[in-house]
């Protein structure tokens, strides 16, 4: 600190306590509703403490959904989103980290053509193919299912990028060294890339597990069945009318179950959260 | 920057290569050839008949008074998201900069929210603004504010302002809170000796040298209004009332799945093409400038 002014450090504090319950805030009613009963929710003002129907709510959204909305069990939900976090993450890192090994340490005709096709991909996100992407996803049969959930999403711009930004940091030395050991390209990136790699993927994997996570218009077109909703999807599913016509309680409980997986990622792996944040907009 | 030391192979980088590129092209280059092919289209009710028409949709879509107000929508929602995004995301990032005690459980604190989907930021936001029940609309009602997003075109513009800048200010704050550390301490301390004050610093050392992180997190924000609000919108005011929060990226969707226009709709995918196509050039012409400073 350049100098000592303590109204100037209790401002801070002030404001960034404000601005920590000011975020915080939508949580801690979401959390609050989650606990009461639905008569208790629809009182103006509803309570600010938390009631004691916190595992009723919690269980009966997991075993059996909603009664006005959609029905579908919200374990089942928290299972598919699961899959697709988990899918689309590794799925992504996994060719890229391939695809990069390709270009960095080959040469070979078309290398840069088939850069500059990947690259190109930053520039079409899903949100302007909406529907040429469903309709090929509908002719190849993948509709309402995984497959169809996270392969059109694996292929990934950025995720190739940092991959062979890191490569181009390795020392040429450790090739020169693996290979008068005698060691072949797979050898060589099994060994020597493969570990050097391991902050990048755990970094890369962080970011990827929450946009997977966080999917939203791609499973709202691809799933019409409620067996292959993913939490977030069915969410909006139990979201049928006006004020009145919702069952509050149970939304409140799905929306917590649904955000806390990807927020615990984040406050659990901070670090490589941070890293991976940071370098994938490099 | 090149390797000096390669490997040589005739088969194996193809084969490494090989799924991402089926990837690309199976779900991105050829739907992409499909959007731009749909465009030049026109398909009867019951899609049974497709007609070549040339430019027809899109001047169709330029003559729309609904696409045009869509623009305007657009620009309205992605720049207030955006000003207002960074401006309390910098204050956050400046005060966090500032404290020596508790930095980093503050930090954990703010970051959180970036772990949310848009769209359940909408449902938590629309459940505090709920006309009948929410517990801010109660607050506002005892200060003699009628509250009702579902019929005011302005305060349902609001609420999606204030659930999608919610979503993005823990991004923004630790770009802010990066850029801010990086900023050499010794310059801070020579204007303090000359003897400016903490605001007069601000402005005149620390907010300059954080302009490029500024600028990136501009762009970024633009992008995110424009395409990743999508959830958001959709939980809440699904584009109403009238139209006033319908934004590019709802209305292709709309047209296409809801109303069915497949070549409208994909005249408006491609208008889109080119707009990501323009925000990604801007992006990358200022990566390179930012590693200077």
């Amino acid at each position: 600190m350049v100098e000592n002014r303590p109204f100037l450090v209790a401002l801070s504090h002030a404001v960034l306590v404000l601005g920590v319950l000011a975020v915080a805030f939508p949580l801690y009613v979401t959390f609050v509703a989650s606990t009461h009963r639905l008569e208790d929710i629809m009182q103006v003002p509803m309570p600010l403490l938390p009631g004691d129907q916190l595992v009723e709510n919690y269980s009966q959204a997991l075993a059996a959904g909603s009664t006005t909305g959609s029905s579908a069990p919200v374990a089942r939900m928290l299972f598919n989103s699961s899959v697709m976090a988990l899918a689309i993450a590794l799925g992504k890192i996994a060719i890229s980290i391939i695809a990069s090994f390709a270009i960095v340490y080959f040469r070979f005709p078309l290398r840069s053509f088939f850069f500059w096709m990947i690259f190109v991909t930053l520039m079409l996100p899903v949100e302007v193919r909406i529907i040429p992407t469903f309709k090929v996803v509908s002719d190849l049969g993948m509709l309402n299912s995984y497959v169809g959930l996270t392969l059109p999403l694996i292929a990934s711009a950025t995720a190739t990028f940092l991959f062979r930004q890191f490569f181009l940091t390795v020392p040429d030395e450790l090739t020169e060294a693996a290979r008068i050991d005698g060691a072949g390209p797979l050898r060589f990136f099994w060994d020597v890339v493969l570990p050097l790699s391991k902050t990048s993927i755990a970094a890369l994997f962080v970011i990827q597990f929450i946009y997977g996570w966080n999917q939203y218009l791609w499973p709202l077109l691809i799933t019409s069945e409620e067996d292959m909703y993913t939490v977030v999807i069915g969410i909006n599913r139990m979201i049928v009318g006006g004020d009145a016509a919702n069952e509050w309680n149970l939304v409140m409980a799905t929306a917590m179950l649904a955000l806390i997986p990807p927020a615990l990622v984040v406050m659990l792996m901070q670090r490589w959260f941070v890293k991976g944040l940071v370098e994938t907009e490099k | 920057m090149e390797k000096r030391v390669v490997f040589r192979s005739a088969w194996l980088p193809y084969a490494l290569l090989a799924p991402q590129i089926a990837v690309t092209l199976v779900f991105f280059f050829w739907p992409a050839v499909q959007a731009v092919w749909f465009s030049f289209q026109e398909q009867d009710a019951f899609g049974l008949r497709t007609e070549f028409v040339g430019l027809a949709n899109f001047e169709r879509l330029f003559r729309d008074e609904n696409y045009l107000a869509s623009f305007g929508t657009t620009a309205l929602f992605s720049s207030l998201v955006a000003f207002s995004g960074i401006a309390i995301s910098l204050l956050l990032a400046t005060m966090a900069d500032r404290v020596v005690r508790g930095a980093l459980a503050y930090k954990t604190l703010l970051i959180w929210p970036y772990a949310v989907a848009p769209a359940v930021a909408g449902v938590l936001w629309a459940f505090l603004f709920a006309p009948s029940i929410g517990v801010i609309t109660y607050v506002l009602k005892q200060a003699g504010i009628d509250w009702n997003w579902i019929i005011d075109a302005e305060q349902a513009m609001l609420l999606v302002v204030v659930a999608s800048v919610w979503k993005q200010i823990s991004y923004n704050f630790l770009f802010f809170l990066a850029g801010l550390q990086s900023i050499p301490r010794s310059l801070i301390e020579a204007a303090a000796i000359d003897g400016a004050g903490p605001l007069r610093r601000f402005w005149t050392i620390v907010f300059p040298l954080l302009s490029p992180t500024t600028f990136f997190l501009l762009v970024v924000n633009i992008v995110y209004a424009f395409f990743d609000t999508f959830g958001v919108i959709d939980a809440t005011t699904q584009g109403g009332p009238a139209q006033a929060t319908h934004i590019l990226v709802y209305k292709v969707y709309y047209d296409g799945v809801k109303a069915a226009d497949l070549g409208g709709s994909s005249a408006q995918s491609v208008v889109l093409m080119f707009i990501v196509i323009a925000l990604t050039a801007v992006q990358f012409r200022f990566v390179e400038r930012r590693v200077q400073y």
